[in-house]
């Protein structure tokens, strides 16, 4: 598949907002971290600014956007569909769970909680339609699996947990307990990743003989039909080289878990401040855009097989 | 009903008359432009309904080359109407034709990706996903002819490789040729149960060429080849 920038901002920003209101809301309400209501507003702030940002980049790969407002009607059959709906429910209940805990001066109330949890939920099944949307489809055997809603949750757990660790050192709160945190979610969130990564490379699904018919003997494409470059090339044909994505692999392991693992165990044992933090979250967006970058460049689109593809 | 093609391999010239047909036809018609690219330019490109490839299948000398016409399956399980967030696609209950509503469609590439035929071309000069309509503007145009209520690719065919009409009906023309000549899915595996059904090769007997005499001039030609070092 051909990697829209666009989208690749789109997941990883809105991931790591979604990701970090979650864990953000889920600290405030079980008080494992006093706040202040002047920093549960700033945290707030940021995760809403990044969700929007990820959720604005999402319309500009649209090619008729004036349509987008229709996007909410499918609800019933289209993952897309659902996550635009879940995605514009959350912002009234994130808006009042903030509003309620900065009049309960960063404590709780039942409003709090209210509020509070269901912006958690609806922030959780936004993320996870955002890996529904890629893992419904039956053509594309790279995301047809659970492990690709699974990634994408966990992904944006860990990305928002770092985050967290981040601006509570920059605001000066103790971090450890969320260090450790963080560094227990970017090891599970590292060891599903490599679970996909090995998952991918068997072989399964269709192959050019039963997209053609011919099943008992070798077939082989003549010619394709047209001169030029038509709208399924452009969308379903890029094909990254090997060795580009065997480093790029290496790039995702090394920036988006190894570094920031690191550095989070490292300030869960008291070492180090806020550079470190900031470091770890530089290193997890560089690594996460390559990371789906490769999510989109590894995939390949079954309509490949009636373009000479053996397999997919 | 459930209206449909059968596309005969056997008999399939690859001439792309049946795409330059539904081209023309379409593009003035409910889903048209189909718009080009760069029309006279190096890489001319654009929207089609058709795509017509060929492929080599076996290997010399039982090899046989198959010009493989393809466009819209009008899927019983159409992933591609389920996807749609805008609810622009759709099946039409009363003959199973998928549609696009043009002014619904916001252009977000989703259907095409859940199309494993490659059926839906974007059109970019419009921004709306366009497809095959299995000329639904002409197979129930009163004005025509009975003959011509057909699609546009199915009546230009020179090779009568296309055939159009009711999979529901057990005595349609598309139902016995599917019987007959034992009309099979694309990619069954993936479970869209397309409606378009593709003929295999007719079995033939091979022509035997070792026995044929060859003319003396021929004879000669060959002792020479082999008398003369390159």
């Amino acid at each position: 598949m051909h990697p829209a920038f666009s989208v690749i901002f789109f997941t990883v920003a809105s991931g790591a907002g979604y990701g970090l209101f979650i864990v953000f809301t889920l600290v405030q309400l079980f008080g494992w971290l006093k706040l202040s209501a002047q920093s549960v507003l700033i945290v707030g702030i940021i995760a809403l600014v990044l969700i929007t940002a990820g959720l604005l980049s999402s319309t500009f790969h649209l090619a008729n956007p004036k349509n987008a407002w229709r996007a909410f009607f499918r609800f019933r059959t289209s993952w897309l569909s659902r996550e635009g709906v879940f995605a514009v429910l959350f912002y009234p209940l994130g808006l009042a769970y903030l509003y309620s805990a900065w009049l309960a001066q960063g404590g709780t109330n039942p409003w709090v909680i209210l509020f509070g949890l269901g912006a958690v939920l609806l922030a959780f099944v936004t993320v996870f339609s955002t890996g529904m949307i890629y893992a419904c489809l039956k053509t594309i055997r790279q995301w047809n699996t659970a492990l690709t809603p699974t990634n994408y949750v966990l992904l944006a757990l860990a990305s928002g947990t770092v985050l967290l660790v981040c601006l509570s050192a920059i605001m000066g709160y103790p971090v450890a307990p969320l260090a450790a945190l963080a560094t227990v979610l970017v090891f599970i969130a590292a060891i599903t990743k490599a679970i996909y990564y090995f998952w991918i490379k068997t072989v399964t699904g269709p192959t050019i003989n039963t997209a053609t018919g011919f099943t008992q003997a070798q077939v082989r494409l003549l010619d394709t039909g047209h001169s030029a470059g038509t709208f399924l090339t452009d969308e379903f044909a890029y094909q990254a080289p090997q060795r580009l994505l065997k480093q790029l692999k290496l790039i995702v392991y090394g920036l988006a878990f190894l570094v920031p693992l690191l550095l989070m165990a490292l300030l869960a044992s008291g070492y180090g401040g806020w550079p470190l933090a900031l470091l770890a979250v530089v290193s997890l967006a560089v690594g996460l855009g390559v990371e789906r970058w490769l999510f989109f460049a590894e995939a390949r689109h079954v309509v490949n097989l009636y373009h000479g593809a053996q397999h997919t | 009903m459930k209206l449909g093609l059968v596309i005969d391999l056997d008999v399939c010239v690859g001439c792309h008359a049946c795409a330059v047909s539904c081209k023309q036809w379409n593009t003035s018609g409910t889903t048209g432009p189909l718009t080009d690219y760069r029309p006279y330019g190096e890489d001319p490109s654009g929207v089609w309904f058709n795509r017509i490839r060929s492929y080599e299948v076996g290997d010399y000398p039982n090899n046989k080359t198959i010009n493989f016409p393809m466009s819209c399956m009008h899927c019983e399980q159409a992933d591609c109407v389920d996807v749609c967030p805008t609810g622009a696609s759709y099946k039409r209950a009363e003959d199973g034709i998928v549609l696009i509503d043009q002014d619904k469609c916001m252009g977000c590439n989703y259907c095409s990706w859940a199309c494993p035929y490659g059926a839906r071309e974007l059109d970019r000069e419009s921004g709306v996903m366009k497809k095959c309509t299995l000329c639904i503007d002409r197979i129930y145009d009163e004005n025509l002819d009975e003959i011509d209520r057909q699609p546009s690719c199915v009546i230009t065919c020179p090779a009568h490789a296309r055939h159009f009409g009711d999979f529901d009906d057990p005595s349609s023309n598309v139902s016995q040729l599917v019987r007959e000549r034992a009309g099979y899915d694309l990619m069954p595996e993936l479970g869209y149960q397309p409606t378009n059904q593709y003929l295999p090769p007719r079995l033939t007997r091979p022509v035997p060429t070792d026995d044929v005499k060859k003319p003396l001039l021929s004879s000669v030609k060959d002792w020479v080849n082999k008398a003369i070092a390159r």
